[in-house]
């Protein structure tokens, strides 16, 4: 600053001024981070502090983890600016961080610790770690049956949805044919097909996967020949002016101008399949997640219920985070969606 | 003005255009079982090379008539002939330029004036033209951009480079400064005519303007209201470039308004 004022002739205000704006960025930057150390403190001692009153094994083990999370939290917060990107992205995250040490922290206590919540039904979290660490073996076989039927089922759907609604789209007499079957058909739940399905397929996993291609086909079919017959007229005499063949007005103007709509499509079908897939899990395929939460129901095993919920819900969420990926890839050109 | 340079070096093209015969054409649309009478047997004869405007109030039928110059649809009466071969089908020797620049927006400005290129299935040897084309418009810099990061004289621009990169025989433009600001416009005018006279296509303008007829063109015709005669075929003998304020243009300009049914009180 040049200019002259007042605080210049007092000498002894000129540290304190600059010091007081760097506490407070201190404390807007890392005081989240050490309110988080602090929430997982309190559930690391929660953990320790009183005696279970049922019988689990991992107590101990989880009381320690959440003593290294505090420290993470902590050292990763105050000293982000040593650790570039991922310190910066541990602190866009403390809040997060915060809650749910305060979550663990009550849910500890109002399960394993007072029995707040009645006891069978509400494990603590020490049990559903129990479950990943003991049952891990039968849980990952359960993973990799469900993700192989559901890619599977959701590939030949989202194929054959595809290609039938370009086919309506573009060519009047497909149209003619297809569109009432489709009107007549597509609007049935998939899970209706379920106790046919298990009788006229020759194994259960075969129908599972027709049923979920079914649910996946509709809407990818009905979005894409939308997206097709939605496709402007000027666009394709632009083409035919140029010398464009039919195949070249399917395959490089119909198709990516309807690409938006597909992905609608394929978002929709993705939602219903997974309803689909819980479903024909828990009464036809003796595997996979929906058959593992049936499983564990049997056995009154509300832990294991609980531990596979949880992966389940990542599976599905990683899903659409993929498609998402994808969609965002291939359509680099839309508005808003530019990503450098 | 940077393009008067470009305008002043050539003054008659080279023969590079074909010609265009447009005889008793005449074409209807139905609508809700009325047949619409459109262009009521208009005869144009357009030399290898000309520049020729269409003047007419809206709706008369001129872009009805482009369209069928391009190809795209087929006349109800009258034939339609470029270089003495019957118009049946669109044909990259004839492109058009639209008023809306209909760019693809997933394709970038790249490929998007690849287009007729690739329809073609030449692009892979030919990819140099595409370069030139858009060197030629002066968006080389632009070349990986989308079309929703240009401005609309910039997207013009490119909907010009994506026809020039065929060398087509007959230009056909179909008023496609209608929507540009009067600056963009004015430069647009000038690398047109200079484009033109570097290329020595046959070049088809549809326009609203009088004034931007008489500044581009060899030629006027002015069509009637619809359906579409040709009420007027006016020579305009003027050497390029043409400057706004031409008294022998103003003259002409009069005469057109007053064909349009407009008392020139201007
Ligand atoms: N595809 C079409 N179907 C029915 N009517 C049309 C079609 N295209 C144009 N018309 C009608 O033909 C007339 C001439 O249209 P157009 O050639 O676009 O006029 P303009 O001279 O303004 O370019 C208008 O009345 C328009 O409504
Ligand atoms: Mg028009």
């Amino acid at each position: 600053m040049s200019t002259y004022s007042l605080s210049d002739g007092l000498a002894s205000s000129a540290p304190r001024t600059s010091r007081a704006p760097l506490l407070a960025t201190w404390i807007r930057e890392s005081g989240v981070g050490v309110l988080a150390s602090i929430a997982w403190i309190a559930f690391g001692l929660s953990c320790l502090w009183w005696e279970d009153v049922g019988d689990w094994s991992r107590t101990h083990s989880l009381g320690i983890a959440a003593f290294i999370i505090a420290a993470v939290a902590l050292f990763g917060t105050v000293g982000a600016d040593y650790l570039g990107s991922a310190g910066q992205a541990l602190r866009k995250r403390a809040p997060w961080l915060v809650a749910l040490g305060v979550f663990l922290t009550l849910w500890e206590v109002a399960t394993a610790k007072f029995a707040w919540l009645p006891l069978p039904f509400f494990p603590p979290p020490q049990a559903i770690i129990e479950v990943y660490t003991d049952d891990l073996p039968k849980l990952l076989d359960s993973v990799f049956a469900s993700i192989k039927l559901q890619l599977g089922g959701y590939l030949i759907g989202a194929t054959i949805g595809f290609l039938t609604g370009v086919s309506i789209g573009w060519s009047r007499a497909v149209g003619y044919w297809v569109h009432p079957v489709l009107r007549f058909i597509g609007p049935l739940p998939a899970t209706a097909w379920l106790p046919i399905a298990f009788f006229t397929f020759p194994s259960s996993w075969s129908a599972s996967t027709f049923l979920i291609a079914l649910a996946t086909g509709f809407p990818v079919t009905v979005l894409t020949w939308s997206g097709v017959a939605s496709v402007s007229n000027a666009y394709y005499d632009v083409a035919r002016t140029l010398g464009a063949k039919p195949s070249f007005l399917v395959l490089k103007v119909a198709i990516p101008a309807a690409l938006p709509h597909v992905f609608v499509g394929l978002f929709m079908g993705l939602g219903s399949s997974f309803a689909v897939l819980v479903v024909a899990e828990m009464i036809g395929v003796k595997a996979g997640l929906g058959w593992y939460l049936q499983w564990a129901q049997g056995w009154a095993a509300y832990a294991n219920m609980y531990a596979a919920l949880i992966v389940m819900s990542l599976l599905c969420s990683g899903a659409i985070t993929l498609l998402f990926a994808i969609r965002d890839r291939l359509l680099v050109w839309q508005k808003g969606t530019v990503k450098w | 003005m940077v393009a008067a340079a470009a305008l002043a070096e050539i003054a008659t093209p080279p023969a590079a255009g074909a010609a265009l015969d447009i005889e008793q054409v005449s074409h209807a649309f139905d609508i809700d079982g009325a047949e619409l009478p459109v262009l009521s047997d208009v005869s144009i004869s357009v030399e290898p090379g000309e520049f020729v405007a269409l003047l007419g109030p809206s709706g008369c039928g001129k872009s009805t008539l482009l369209r069928l110059v391009a190809g795209l649809d087929k006349p109800k009466a009258g034939r339609l002939r470029e270089d003495e071969e019957r118009i049946r089908s669109p044909h990259p020797s004839r492109v058009v330029v639209f008023q809306d620049p209909t760019l693809f927006p997933w394709r970038s400005v790249w490929d998007n004036v690849a287009l007729g290129l690739e329809a073609q299935g030449i692009l892979k040897s030919q990819r140099h033209r595409v370069d030139d084309a858009l060197d030629l418009v002066g968006l080389s810099s632009f070349r990986n951009a989308y079309p929703h990061q240009l401005s609309g004289g910039m997207a013009q621009r490119v909907a010009l480079a994506r026809a020039l990169v065929n060398d087509p025989k007959i230009l056909i433009l179909d008023e496609p400064l209608g929507k540009l600001d009067s600056l963009t416009r004015i430069t647009m005018q000038a690398e047109l005519v200079s484009l033109w006279q570097r290329k020595g296509f046959t070049t088809l303008l549809v326009t609203h303007d009088a004034e931007e007829a008489l500044v581009l063109a060899n030629r006027v015709i002015v069509f009637s209201d619809r359906p579409a005669r040709v009420k007027a075929d006016i020579r305009v003998d003027r050497p390029y470039p043409r400057h706004r304020g031409d008294p022998y243009l103003a003259d002409l300009r009069r005469q057109i308004l007053g064909l349009l049914g407009l008392d020139a009180t201007w």
